[in-house]
C-alpha cells in the first residue's frame, strides 16, 4: 500500500504517493519537466533521459520518469547544468539520424522539434551521421521511416501495453539499434500487427505516419491514450 | 614564348551568395574568340536525394530545389503525383493551382526584371558597380522601383494567402490542394489586383519608350534564331500549368504541335559536357547540338497564336510589330516577360472572379496505382518536366528533373558566345564586357540555384584561352 513523502522540488513542498516518480509528482504540482519517451497511460523506460534532474545527495542526474519519491528528497529540474544536458540530448537525436523537418512530414507536429525549438536548440556542433536507413512502406495504411526515429520505444509499449500485439521491438544496440517489427520482417507482412494504429498515434515524431500523409500533415491525436488505458483497466 | 598575361579584376564591396557560374572564352590561331562556355560549377543532387521517399512527400521535397520558384516545382511534382496515384484532380483544385502558378510567375518575373536586371536597363551597363542595383534604381527613379516591390509583393502575398507562407508552401499536393480558398483570402487578392495592373502597365510603357536605347545590346544579347518550346492550349492560347507541347522555328513552322508533353523524351534528348554540371537539352529529331531550342518568355510569346487576354494580346500584338513574328533576340526575354506579367495578372482576375473558385472540394486521395508519372508544367523560365518512378508500395525508386534552364543551356553558351566575340578581341577585353556577359546571362533569368537571384552579382569569372591551351587572361569577380 503507498504511503505519503513529502519532498522538495524547485523549492517548493510537495506531497506524494511512495508509488509516484519524480515526474508525476512535479506535474502534479505544476512543475514542467521536458519528456519525449514518457507518454501517460504507458510504463517508463527512462530512454531519452530528457527528464534528468538533480536530486542532493546523489552525484548523478536521475531520469525523473524513473525515479520513485522518497522522503526528504530535494530536486531541482531546471538549471544551467540541466539544461545543457538537455540540449546535447536534443542534438544527439537530431545528429544521429535524418531530421529534416522542412520537408518531414511531422513539421510543426513533432514533439522532437518542440523540444529543440524550447531549449533554443538552434544549430548543431556535432557533424551528422547521415545514415543510410530505410522506408518501410509496406503496410495498407501506414509507413515507418527510419531516419525520423529516435527509439523512444513508445510505440513498443503501445503495441505490447495496450493494445496486447507486440509487434514492435528494437533490434540491434547503440547506433545500430533500429525499431522492427515481427522479429524483422516488412511491416505489410506481419503476422501480429492488428493495423489499429495506436503507434502512428503516439509517435512524437514522424517514423510512423499514415500513408499518403504529404509534408507537415502527419498530426497524432495523442490525449486519447489515458481513455483506452482505463477502458482496458475497467474490462480487465 | 611569352608568359600567358594573367590580370584579374576585384569588385567590391563583397558579400557571400549561393551559386556560381563560370566563362571560358577560347581564342584561335589569329586571336579571334573561336568559342565559349558557360559552366555551371555547382552541384545540388535533388534526383538522388529524392531516391526512397514515399511519393507523398515529394511536390514538399521538390519545392525545396529553389526558394524563388518554389511554386512552380510544387505544380510539376503534384502532376507527376497525380499520375501516379492516377486520380483526377478536383476542377477547383486546377484551378487553384493556376492561380498560385500564376502568382508565382508574376513574382519570379518582377524579381527578374526589377530587382536583377533594371539597375543595367535604367542606369546603364557601364554604371559603376556599386550603385548599379536596386538601391541605385531606387534613387535614381524611384516609381520604378516601388513598382518592382509592389508587384514582387502582389504575387508572394497571393501565394502566402493560398498556402500559408510565402516560401515552400505545403499547399499543393498529390490529389489537388490541401485546403479550399476562403471568401475573405479571394477579396483581398482580388482587392490589391487592380493596383498591380496599374504598375505592370507603367514599366511596360517606360520599356517600349527606352527601346531605342538597348539597340547595341539588343543585336548581340543572344540575336539567332532558334527553335521555341511552351505550353499552349488547343486554341492556341497561352497555357502555364496545362497544355499541350508546340515547338515552332524562327520562321514559324510547326515543328510539334498539339502533342502530349508528357513523353517529353519523344522531343528532348539530354547531354552531359564535362564542363558543366548543367544538362544540355535539345530537340531530338535536330540532334545535339543543332537541336538548340529556347523555352520561358520569349519563347511563350513565340508559340503562342494570343495570349487569351485583350489587354496582354493589344501588348503581344505591339511586340510583334515592332520586333517581328518571332524575335530572336534573347534581349526581348525582358520586353516578354514583362507582358507576361500583366497577362497573369488578367488571368488571376479571371480566375479569381468566379464564384466556383471557392468551392470546397479540393482534393482527391488514393493510393499508389501507376509506377511512372509526368508532371508538366511552364516555369517562369521556361517548360518544367517532373518524372518520377515508384515501387509498389509508393516509394521513389528514379527521378529525372527537366528544368528551364537547361533548355535555355545550349542558347546561352550561344548567347555568350556572341556577346563575347562582339566585346573580346585576343587579349583585349573591352570596357564593360563583363558587365555584359552577365546581362546576356540574366536575360535568360537562369535559376543557378539563386545565383543569379540574389541581390547584386554573381560570382563569375572569365578565362580567355589561347590557341595552345595557355590562359591568357583570367577576369574574376566575387558575388556580393
Amino acid at each position: 500500500m503507498s504511503e505519503v513523502r513529502t519532498l522538495v522540488i524547485d523549492g517548493k513542498d510537495v506531497a506524494a504517493t511512495s508509488d509516484q516518480t519524480v515526474l508525476s509528482a512535479a506535474e502534479e504540482n505544476g512543475i514542467h519537466i521536458p519528456t519525449l519517451c514518457h507518454l501517460e497511460g504507458l510504463s517508463d523506460v527512462g530512454a531519452c533521459r530528457l527528464c534528468v534532474v538533480e536530486v542532493e545527495g546523489s552525484p548523478k542526474l536521475l531520469a525523473a520518469c524513473a525515479t520513485r519519491v522518497e522522503e526528504g528528497m530535494k530536486v531541482t529540474t531546471s538549471s544551467e547544468r540541466l539544461v545543457a544536458y538537455r540540449r546535447n540530448i536534443v542534438e544527439l537525436f537530431f545528429v544521429e539520424r535524418n531530421h529534416i523537418c522542412a520537408v518531414c512530414v511531422a513539421n510543426n507536429h513533432c514533439q522532437l522539434q518542440d523540444q529543440a525549438r524550447d531549449l533554443q536548440l538552434t544549430h548543431f556542433e556535432l557533424p551528422p551521421l547521415h545514415p543510410e536507413l530505410t522506408v518501410d512502406a509496406t503496410h495498407e495504411r501506414f509507413v515507418l521511416d527510419q531516419n525520423r526515429c529516435i527509439l523512444c520505444t513508445r510505440c513498443v509499449r503501445v503495441c505490447d501495453e495496450i493494445e496486447g500485439a507486440h509487434t514492435w521491438d528494437i533490434q540491434g544496440r547503440g547506433a545500430n539499434a533500429r525499431l522492427v517489427c515481427d522479429l524483422g520482417t516488412p511491416w505489410g507482412s506481419s503476422t501480429t500487427c492488428t493495423s489499429c494504429g495506436k503507434c502512428v498515434q503516439v509517435c512524437p515524431t514522424g517514423a510512423l505516419f499514415e500513408k499518403g500523409r504529404t509534408v507537415a500533415e502527419a498530426k497524432s491525436r495523442r490525449p486519447y491514450l489515458p481513455y483506452l488505458v482505463k477502458a482496458k483497466r475497467q474490462g480487465s | 614564348m611569352s608568359e600567358p598575361i594573367l590580370s584579374e579584376i576585384v569588385i567590391e564591396p563583397v558579400t557571400r551568395i549561393e551559386g556560381h557560374a563560370k566563362i571560358t572564352v577560347f581564342l584561335d590561331e589569329a586571336g579571334e574568340v573561336k568559342d565559349a562556355h558557360f559552366h555551371v560549377t555547382q552541384f545540388r543532387g535533388f534526383e538522388r536525394i529524392a531516391q526512397g521517399r514515399p511519393v507523398h512527400e515529394m511536390p514538399s521535397l521538390m519545392a525545396r530545389i529553389c526558394g524563388i520558384c518554389p511554386v512552380s516545382h510544387l505544380v510539376a511534382s503534384a502532376k507527376a503525383c497525380d499520375e501516379i496515384l492516377g486520380v483526377s484532380v478536383p476542377p477547383v483544385a486546377v484551378r487553384l493551382r493556376r492561380v498560385m502558378n500564376l502568382a508565382q510567375i508574376v513574382q519570379s518575373h518582377a524579381l527578374s526584371f526589377f530587382h536583377l536586371s533594371s539597375p543595367d536597363l535604367l542606369l546603364g551597363f557601364d554604371h559603376e558597380p556599386a550603385s548599379r542595383n536596386i538601391l541605385g534604381v531606387a534613387e535614381r527613379a524611384p516609381d520604378l522601383a516601388r513598382d518592382g516591390i509592389a508587384v514582387r509583393k502582389f504575387g508572394q502575398e497571393i501565394i502566402e494567402r493560398l498556402g500559408g507562407k510565402r516560401i515552400h508552401p505545403a499547399w499543393v499536393v498529390p490529389g489537388g490542394v490541401s485546403a479550399p480558398l476562403e471568401p475573405e483570402q479571394r477579396d483581398a487578392i482580388l482587392a490589391t489586383l487592380p493596383d498591380a495592373r496599374v504598375r505592370a502597365v507603367r514599366t511596360l510603357e517606360w520599356f517600349k519608350a527606352n527601346l531605342a536605347s538597348w539597340v547595341e545590346e539588343a543585336s548581340v544579347f543572344g540575336s539567332f534564331p532558334s527553335l521555341y518550346m511552351g505550353l499552349v492550349h488547343e486554341d492556341g492560347h497561352a497555357a502555364y500549368s496545362d497544355g499541350e507541347l508546340r515547338v515552332v522555328d524562327g520562321d514559324g513552322h510547326l515543328l510539334v504541335d498539339k502533342a502530349d508533353p508528357k513523353p517529353y523524351w519523344d522531343y528532348i534528348g539530354e547531354a552531359v559536357e564535362p564542363w558543366s554540371y548543367l544538362k544540355s537539352t535539345y530537340y531530338k529529331p535536330l540532334g545535339y547540338p543543332d537541336g538548340l531550342y529556347r523555352v520561358g518568355p520569349l519563347a511563350r510569346l513565340n508559340v503562342v497564336d494570343r495570349l487569351g487576354t485583350p489587354a496582354a494580346d493589344a501588348e503581344l500584338a505591339e511586340y510583334r510589330a515592332r520586333l517581328g513574328r518571332y524575335p530572336s533576340s534573347s534581349f526581348q526575354y525582358h520586353w516578354a516577360r514583362l507582358i507576361e506579367i500583366l497577362h497573369c495578372i488578367d488571368m488571376l482576375e479571371d480566375l479569381l472572379s468566379d464564384p466556383g473558385i471557392l468551392g470546397t472540394d479540393v482534393r482527391a486521395r488514393a493510393a499508389v496505382n501507376r509506377r511512372e508519372g509526368v508532371g508538366v508544367s511552364e516555369a517562369p523560365r521556361g517548360t518544367l518536366f517532373h518524372h518520377y518512378r515508384v515501387d509498389g508500395d509508393g516509394i521513389v525508386q528514379w527521378v529525372n528533373l527537366v528544368i528551364a534552364t537547361g533548355h535555355n543551356n545550349l542558347a546561352m553558351n550561344r548567347a555568350v558566345l556572341q556577346v563575347a566575340r562582339h566585346y573580346i578581341r585576343g587579349d583585349q577585353v573591352r570596357d564593360g564586357a563583363l558587365n555584359r556577359v552577365e546581362a546576356v546571362i540574366r536575360a535568360y533569368d537562369p535559376c543557378l540555384s539563386c545565383s543569379t537571384h540574389a541581390v547584386g552579382q554573381m560570382p563569375l569569372e572569365i578565362d580567355v584561352v589561347g590557341p595552345d591551351g595557355d590562359l591568357v587572361r583570367k577576369m574574376s569577380r566575387p558575388g556580393r
